[in-house]
């Protein structure tokens, strides 16, 4: 089974990352674009039939950290 | 005075930590690598080096945490052991729990390489020993991910406890209320983004950082 965990910060985190984006965005004409936000996407081949929060402990112990960011897990 | 510095794969500051340490205690450094589950016998101090563990691969400082080393001097710390965590070695610090807040992106974006005016903070710790609160110190930064984050309560927390023991005097990453280093409510656990082994003897122009490994040995005897 496929497994995908989203890492983002945590709001009122500051990303720089995703302020230059913004920055960039703007510099190419596209205006209207508001705050932007980097994350990232893990995808995790795991056996079949894999507890979710053996996922969960998974994000917590490594895959997150949860002083500055947020997880999500999604059954792909 | 033995003492130990962790070699993590992407250290880089090892050696450099290990020769400020042999000057300041005459005695070499035991080079511990991160496999290791124990350090040596009669240890009495550490140091997490500055480098890049594991390529600053997840986020930096994240699998070097992981590594088993790493609970070993969790047990020397929670003994009163000192720790210093310098640049990479303060990430791994955060990211193992041994210190609070978390260490990211510097708020320019850039890589910032050059020596920063800094303010002793309050700390007690047997690292700030040859310090005094309130001097202004000169140490060499060089970090990409060096802007500390940590909630409202946790930075009150740190000041009311008086664990600051370092404070940037100028603008350098965007680090909440300037922190540059903190301790751990014992104090025996230091984690800092400058580099004092970088000033720690004459021919580095600068002798300010010699100060923190003096102390050290001062503190132990």
């Amino acid at each position: 089974m496929l497994v995908k965990v989203h890492v983002t910060l945590k709001p009122g985190v500051l990303d720089p990352q995703g302020r230059a984006i913004g920055h960039a965005l703007g510099s190419l004409g596209f205006d209207g674009v508001g705050d932007v936000r980097v994350g990232k996407v893990i995808e995790l081949e795991l056996a079949d039939g894999t507890d979710s929060a053996r996922v969960d402990e998974m994000c917590r112990q490594l895959l997150a950290n949860t002083v500055i960011e947020n997880y999500r897990v999604e059954a792909a | 005075m033995k003492t130990a510095v962790i070699v993590f794969p992407g250290s880089n500051c090892d050696r450099d930590v290990a020769v400020a340490l042999e000057r300041a205690t005459g005695s070499r450094p035991a080079m511990v690598w991160h496999t290791e589950a124990s350090l040596p016998d009669g240890t009495a101090a550490v140091a997490v080096p500055g480098g890049f563990s594991y390529g600053d691969y997840l986020r930096s400082g994240a699998v070097a945490a992981r590594s088993p080393v790493m609970r070993a001097v969790a047990d020397a710390a929670a003994k009163g052991v000192p720790v210093l965590g310098v640049c990479n070695g303060f990430q791994v610090l955060t990211e193992a729990g041994l210190l609070p807040g978390a260490l990211m992106r510097n708020r320019g974006l850039n890589y910032i390489c050059r020596p920063v005016a800094l303010t002793v903070g309050e700390a007690n710790s047997p690292f700030l020993t040859r310090y005094t609160a309130g001097e202004t110190v000169k140490v060499p930064v060089a970090h990409n991910d060096g802007s500390y984050f940590a909630d409202p309560e946790t930075l009150d927390r740190l000041e009311g406890e008086g664990r600051v023991a370092f404070r940037y005097a100028e603008t350098v990453n965007g680090s909440a209320r300037s922190i540059a280093g903190i301790t751990n409510s014992q104090g025996n656990v230091l984690g800092m983004m400058p580099h004092p082994e970088r000033a720690a003897e004459p021919a580095h122009g600068n002798t300010d950082g010699a100060r923190l490994f003096e102390g050290l040995l001062a503190a132990a005897s």
